[in-house]
This record gives structure tokens, C-alpha cells and sequence, in this order.
């Protein structure tokens, strides 16, 4: 199938230079330095203060961008084709943030490993209870947070024929999600958090991320509205329900009243079971709809395309769609198994993620059987060979979870080690892969570059990450397995076997080999950044036929 | 739009849809697919009927099984107790040279604190019963409320300056801290305690302090210094130290009268897990 390089059809449709997004968010930008300044003048609580001072720095940096983006007029890209340099920020912090919260992941692996060692009394703020909601929040929210950005804003455009819908209001998302990042993630460190996994940031970093994510949907959905196709690409479904769907779990999770107005505290809506029962409804959710259907709209664009071959099913794409959204959201309670939460609730939690093992496979299906006809070029093509991998992995982890959330099963998985590994091989092996396989493909289009600098340099972070992949899980799940017989073996005079701290002893060799594990994911990320780098850096441009370009394309036209 | 068409390597037709180059494959679905996930949700049907499932206005259906989570605990609890009672109901009534001339009283004592032992008390006394600075040493033969099977197992129970009421509860004065003694006079019993352990000391100050002592000191620590296990006073002729060996350490704890503290176990574990847990305390080294 030949790629089709259509000329660009939407200028931006908002007459220059007075437009409505021109004046909200600069305006939105002077509230929030203001309310900062209150907090920094007025607030008796240290923490909130640093907080306010982030705050305001970032919103000085973003008001700062705003005027040298806009106060010479509007942009060129603005005029005259699809937004791109919102993307290719999204791609740089993207690539940032990977490096720092998987960095952050290998510190606390190393503190769970070498407990002496990596043990800094006089530096709280080094501690693993801090660092560990740091790592989470940076690989998820952060790294996750930005490729969904970058992609799902490359995406819509292109499936759309149209300019991403509301002028300045993409960078207005992007700039704002990642002070949404910062706030937070300094906060962890200043030990602010309402302990509640996944949706650790106080009131206030809640209150930020819910106008950034409004503006988010709006964007998305605008651009969709603003179609020329007349379908809506299933990617597009995949972006939309992840969106949609986040915005609803973030704001019931985060219902909390604060303290006061001038502290970062705040108390949760809910208390008891019902509390543990919204958390995990997000927090079960915040994976089945920011880590699988956002990521399954980048892989229902990036495998076919790579592959440059039709995606399988268009049916099975619509039935495991509406499957997946119906049934994901009932199977939170598989993480309160055997807790107070009523035996009605956990069997109900439990019966659809089992039920849930079909719709997550439909995925996988369309995803792999995408490559047929083209599976020769797995050997060749790296970047392919790591999206598939990627779809494999997701296969693995939701085959794995459903297994997991079955009663008997969860009596000896839950808070094992195994939770762990199965987070991972989803985390990096899911996640982790389709986002660098997209990536990967992105970062020429974006930068206008015939290829990548090294296609060996990416079979060298294929090899080397897949190694740290397999020493990983495979730790863990032997650490968990272990872990979960030994806090249940009885002796024979009916008394525990093993102590607790027995337990942790034992785990020792297997969080050592996890940390390597951890150490070489990493090191295949940096040589997956250096590659990224010279690739920006070279001076091949893409010559007549670029794969995406219609901004190029455009001005050959004219 | 182009019309649907064959896609020629799979020879299936796509849906003629197309958005930046991908095209789509009418493939219908997979019939393992459509299988498997039709008997997931038979098999969840069938749970929902045997167990506890669908909310109702103000109850459950309980399902033909009415399993209750509560209930298999319980019964589990109630199933290891009595596992565990007739040994348990000798070992509170057995005395020392009983539990020692039955093994399988003696198994059942220390298989039950060996594990009581690491999750309650390593924390402070260490995982082999060492201790460490501030913590008693559990191995040796110097106790500060006494070795008997019965002292360990009471000192348990009721903890050192706990909440419990009847906790162990001694307190030494901070004589230096308070202003009860004048520094030089703190140096000349540092000194004094330093000789009554059986090292070389500065000979006029340890005479000195002999006053000193006898009125301060010898009330709690005996005239010799011999120690009072009534009153949990450290023997401090046996060159042995919970707080350091050294006249910067002895001088410190005259100076601000340190006492730890252990909290009261009964509530906590069982009489029978404290009995046992004294027993496997008693067999660690220094028993009396």
C-alpha cells in the first residue's frame, strides 16, 4: 500500500491575531502566579509554599513562551499546517521524564536490595516511601503522560485531515500537564501526598490537572469534530474513551476537602471500604484506561503504518473496543480481594476480569495479525520487532491479570512480589515498547529525517532491554511465588514457619537481580535518547517522498 | 472514499475506509475468540450463581454456597486452635523442668517463639537475641529483672516502664541533668564505677566518691554495686553494659539516668504465645 501524501486541506479556521485561547490562557496563566503569590505570602505551611513557589515559577516560564510564540503574530506552523512542535515537545519531555523515573526506579530497587547502604536518615526527602510514589507517578503520569500527549495530538490530525482544533490551547495542555508533573512530583519529595496509589497529588496539583485535562478533551474532541475523513479512526475511539474516562476517575478519586485553603492537606470524601473501593475503581481503571486504551490508540496507528500493512479486523477493532470500556471498569475490586469490601463485590470484581481476558485480547489479535504478510520485517526493522513485542507483552499481562484476580490465586499473589512483576510486564514491556516503538517512527517524521541515525543502535536497545525485561519479571515472579508460600506455611505444631523478617531476607538475591534488570531497561533508554539525538542532529533531511510532512508537502504545492 | 477492495496478500476484503494510508481488513471474528470469550461469561454466570454476587435494593444474592469470607476465616482461626490447644493447655499449666524433660512440649514452645520471638521482639533485642546499645543482650547470663522462666515470662507480659499498670518500673535519677550532683562529683563516680568493675581508676577520686555512692547509688545498686534484680538496678561489678563500657558512656548515663522501654505484651499475644515465648527466651543462652 503506497502511502498517500495528500495536500493539506485546513489552515487553522480562527482568524489572527484576537482570539479567544489568545486571551483565556494568558489569563489562566495570571490566576494561577496570582493565587500562587497568595499561597506564598500567606500560607503557615512550609511545604505549601515551596509548592507555590514551583507553581508560579512555572506559570512565569509558560507566560514567558506565550509572549515569544505569540507576540510577533501567529507562528508560521499555526497558519499553515498540522501542529508539530507541540508534538515534538511532547517526544523531548517524554524522553526526559523516561530517563528520570526509570532512574528513580532502579534507586529504590537499589534501597530495597542494599537497605544499608542506600539508607540517608538526614535526607528525608530520600527516602524510599517518597522516592517510590516519585518513580510510579514519573514512569506513568510523566513518561506515559507525555507520549499519549504527543501521539495522540500526532494521530488525530493525521486520521483526521485536520489541524489540531483550538490554536494555542495544545501547548496550553502540554506546558500545563507538565507543571501538573512537577507539582507533584516535587511534592512527593516535601512529603506531601494523600496516599491514595496513582493519585498521590494533593487538592490543589488535582485542581490544575482537571483544567489541563478539560483542555485536553477539548482539543481532542475538537479536532475530531473538525474532521475531513468521514470516520473516526479506531485509534481516535482508543484516545477518546482513555480521555474521557480519566477525567471522570480523576475527579471522583480526588474528591477530598482541604484543610485549609492556605495548606496542602486535605481529607477524602469517602472514608472506610467505601474509600479503598473508589481508589481502586480509579486506580484499576488509571491501568485499563491510561495504560491500555491510550496506548493501544498509538498502537492501532503505529503497527499498521510501520508495518504498512491493513490492521486485521475492522470488527474485531469495534467488539473488543466496546467490550473492553464496558468491562474494564467493574474489575477495580479484584484489588480488595479478601478485605472487608463485601464478598458481592470482590466475586463481581473478580468474575469480569476474567471476563475481561477476551476483549484485552482482541487487541493483541489486531495487533499482531496486522503483520501478516509482513512478518519478514521483524528480522530488518527493530523499531516493528519492538512494537510487536510490545502487543506480545500486552497479551502476556492480560492473560496474567485476570489469572491474578481469580480468589485463590490473589490468596498468594496479593502484595507479593508478583504484583510487582506482573505491573512490570506490563510497564515495560507493554507500555514501555509501544511507546519507543512510536517514538522511534516519530521522530523523524517530526524532525523531517530520511531514517534513524543507527538502526544498530536500536537493535542494541532491543537486546539489551528485553535481557533486563526477562531478569525482571522473571525475579519477581519467583520472589512473589516464594513470599506468598512462605508467609502462609504452617509448622507442624500449627504455628508460622517463617517470621517476617525471614520473608524479606529471602527476597535479597531476587531484588539484586531485579535492580539489574531495572539498570539495563535503563541503559537501553539512553541509548534509545543518544540514537533519538543524532538523529535530530543529522543533516540528512528527507528528500521528495517524506513519510509524513504535509507541512512540506503544502509548500511544494504552493 | 474508495470502495471496499481485496487486500491482495490475504486475499480478505477491506472495509474501504482509509486515514493516513492504513486501510482495514473486514476480517470477521475470530471464532476461538468469540468461543473463549462466550465461556468466560458462562463461567462467571455459574460463579454468580453458587457465590455471593449481585447487589439488591437492601441485601445480596447469597448464591447456593452463601460463602461468606468471615465464616472460612473463622473456622480456620477455630480449627488451629484446637490444633493447637491441648499442647497449649499443658504448656501454661508446665514448669520449667517439666517443659524441659518432655520434648514435645519443649518442640511445641520453641516452635511457637521462634517466630513470636523474630516478629515481636528482633526489632530491638536483635534477630538472635544479641541486643545492641540500649537493648538488653538476651543470650548471656546478666539479667536486669531476672533469668527464671517465671521473671522472663512476667517481664513479658507487663513490659519495662510500659502502660501497663504493673509494668517493671524503675527509674534512675538524671543526677547531672537535674543538678543533683556537681559535674566533678558525676567525674569522681564515673570513676568509682570504673574500679567496682574491676579496671584500673584514678585512686583519690574513687576514694572520693565512696560517700558518694554509698549515699546515691547503693540504695538501687546494692553497697557493692552487686546490683538488684527487685528493682531491675544492672550489677555493675560484672564489667557488662547496656548503655557502652567506656567513662564517656558510664559518665553520660549518671549524668541523664537513660531507661528503655518495652512495651506490654498481654493483649498483644496470648498467655500461651508469652509462656512459649518465654521459654524460647529462657533456652537462648542464659537461663536460670
Amino acid at each position: 500500500m503506497k502511502r498517500k501524501t495528500s495536500a493539506m486541506t485546513t489552515a487553522t479556521d480562527l482568524p489572527s491575531p484576537l482570539r479567544f485561547d489568545l486571551a483565556l490562557f494568558p489569563a489562566l496563566l495570571a490566576l494561577g502566579f496570582i493565587a500562587a503569590l497568595i499561597e506564598v505570602a500567606r500560607s503557615p505551611d512550609p511545604a505549601m509554599v515551596v509548592q507555590a513557589w514551583t507553581f508560579m515559577a512555572c506559570m512565569g516560564g509558560i507566560g514567558i513562551f506565550y509572549l515569544a510564540t505569540y507576540a510577533g503574530g501567529l507562528p508560521r506552523e499555526e497558519r499553515t499546517g498540522y501542529a508539530t512542535n507541540v508534538i515534538k515537545a511532547g517526544v523531548v519531555a517524554s524522553m526526559f521524564w523516561g530517563i528520570a523515573g526509570m532512574l528513580v526506579g532502579v534507586i529504590i530497587a537499589l534501597q530495597l536490595s542494599f537497605p544499608n547502604l542506600f539508607y540517608f536518615p538526614d535526607l528525608p526527602w530520600t527516602n524510599f516511601g517518597r522516592l517510590r510514589p516519585l518513580h510510579t507517578s514519573a514512569v506513568i503520569f510523566a513518561f506515559g503522560g507525555n507520549v499519549l500527549i504527543a501521539t495522540s495530538f500526532y494521530v488525530v490530525q493525521r486520521t483526521c485531515k485536520a489541524r489540531l482544533f483550538g490554536g494555542s490551547l495544545p501547548w496550553f495542555v502540554f506546558w500545563g500537564y507538565n507543571t501538573f508533573i512537577v507539582l507533584a512530583g516535587t511534592g512527593y519529595l516535601l512529603g506531601v501526598t494523600q496516599a491514595r496509589e496513582y493519585a498521590e497529588p494533593e487538592w490543589y496539583a488535582d485542581l490544575w490537572l482537571t483544567i489541563v485535562w478539560v483542555g485536553y478533551l477539548a482539543t481532542f474532541l475538537g479536532t475530531i469534530v473538525k474532521r475531513k475523513e468521514p470516520h473516526i479512526y479506531v485509534a481516535n475511539w482508543f484516545f477518546l474513551a482513555f480521555i474521557a474516562t480519566i477525567a471522570v476517575l480523576h475527579i471522583v478519586n480526588n474528591l477530598a476537602l482541604p484543610v485549609s485553603l492556605l495548606e496542602t492537606k486535605s481529607v477524602s470524601l469517602f472514608s472506610g471500604v467505601q474509600d479503598a473501593l473508589i481508589q481502586w475503581w480509579y486506580g484499576h481503571n488509571a491501568v485499563g484506561f491510561f495504560l491500555t486504551a491510550g496506548f493501544l490508540g498509538i498502537m492501532y496507528y503505529f503497527v499498521p503504518k510501520r508495518a504498512d500493512r491493513p490492521v486485521y479486523s475492522y470488527r474485531l477493532s469495534i467488539v473488543h473496543f466496546w467490550t473492553l470500556i464496558f468491562i474494564y471498569i467493574w474489575a477495580g475490586p479484584h484489588h480488595l480481594l479478601y478485605t472487608a469490601l463485601p464478598d458481592w463485590a470482590q466475586t463481581l470484581g473478580m468474575t469480569f476480569s476474567v471476563i475481561l481476558w477476551m476483549p484485552s485480547w482482541g487487541g493483541m489479535i489486531n495487533g499482531l495479525m496486522t503483520l501478516s504478510g509482513a512478518w519478514d520485517k521483524l528480522r530488518t526493522d527493530p523499531v516493528l520487532r519492538m512494537l510487536v513485542v510490545s502487543v506480545a507483552f500486552y497479551g502476556m499481562s492480560t492473560f496474567e491479570g485476570p489469572v491474578m484476580s481469580v480468589r485463590t490465586v490473589n490468596a498468594l499473589s496479593h502484595y507479593t512480589n508478583w504484583t510487582i512483576g506482573h505491573v512490570h510486564s506490563g510497564a515495560l514491556g507493554w507500555v514501555g515498547y509501544v511507546s519507543f516503538g512510536a517514538l522511534y517512527c516519530l521522530v523523524p517524521w517530526l524532525w523531517n529525517k530520511k531514517k534513524l541515525y543507527s538502526n544498530a543502535l536500536v537493535e542494541w536497545h532491543f537486546w539489551v532491554s528485553t535481557l533486563g525485561i526477562v531478569l525482571y519479571i522473571t525475579s519477581m515472579w519467583v520472589a512473589g511465588i516464594m513470599q506468598g508460600l512462605m508467609w502462609r506455611a504452617y509448622n507442624d505444631y500449627g504455628f508460622l514457619e517463617y517470621s517476617f523478617v525471614e520473608t524479606v531476607q529471602a527476597m535479597h538475591p531476587y531484588y539484586v537481580i531485579r535492580t539489574i534488570g531495572g539498570l539495563l531497561y535503563l541503559g537501553g533508554v539512553l541509548i534509545m535518547a543518544y540514537n533519538l539525538w543524532r538523529t535530530v542532529r543529522s543533516s540528512e533531511t528527507a528528500a521528495t517522498e517524506p513519510a509524513v510532512a504535509p507541512l512540506a508537502a503544502l509548500e511544494a504545492a504552493q | 472514499m474508495s470502495k471496499p477492495d481485496i487486500d491482495h496478500v490475504s486475499g480478505t476484503e477491506t472495509t474501504g475506509h482509509e486515514w493516513d494510508g492504513i486501510r482495514e481488513l473486514n476480517t470477521p471474528l475470530p471464532r476461538w475468540w468469540v468461543g473463549l470469550f462466550y465461556l468466560c461469561i458462562i463461567w462467571a454466570i455459574g460463579y454468580w450463581i453458587v457465590m455471593p454476587a449481585w447487589p439488591g435494593i437492601t441485601g445480596y444474592t447469597h448464591g447456593i454456597l452463601n460463602r461468606s469470607q468471615r465464616d472460612v476465616v473463622t473456622a480456620e482461626v477455630d480449627a488451629l486452635k484446637a490444633a493447637r490447644h491441648a499442647r497449649e493447655t499443658e504448656l501454661a499449666h508446665a514448669s520449667l523442668q517439666q517443659i524441659q524433660s518432655n520434648p514435645d512440649l519443649l518442640q511445641f514452645a520453641m516452635a511457637a517463639g521462634r517466630t513470636t520471638f523474630a516478629d515481636n521482639c528482633a526489632a530491638c533485642h536483635g534477630a538472635g537475641g544479641q541486643g545492641g546499645h540500649g537493648y538488653p543482650n538476651l543470650n548471656d547470663d546478666v539479667w536486669l529483672w531476672g533469668g527464671t522462666l517465671a521473671d522472663i515470662e512476667h517481664t513479658i507480659t507487663v513490659g519495662v516502664r510500659s502502660t501497663d499498670p504493673n509494668t517493671r518500673q524503675s527509674q534512675m535519677p538524671a543526677f547531672g541533668r537535674d543538678g543533683i550532683l556537681k559535674p566533678e562529683q558525676i567525674d569522681d563516680l564515673t570513676e568509682y564505677v570504673v574500679h567496682i568493675s574491676g579496671r584500673a581508676a584514678n585512686a583519690p577520686a574513687v576514694a572520693r566518691a565512696a560517700k558518694l555512692f554509698a549515699d546515691n547509688c547503693a540504695a538501687c545498686h546494692g553497697p557493692a554495686g552487686k546490683g538488684n534484680q527487685e528493682m531491675g538496678a544492672p550489677n555493675l561489678t560484672d564489667n557488662d553494659w547496656l548503655y557502652g563500657p567506656t567513662r564517656a558512656d558510664i559518665r553520660d548515663q549518671i549524668w541523664n539516668g537513660r531507661g528503655g522501654v518495652m512495651p506490654t505484651w498481654a493483649g498483644r499475644l496470648s498467655p500461651e504465645e508469652i509462656k512459649a515465648l518465654a521459654v524460647y527466651v529462657h533456652s537462648m543462652g542464659g537461663g536460670e
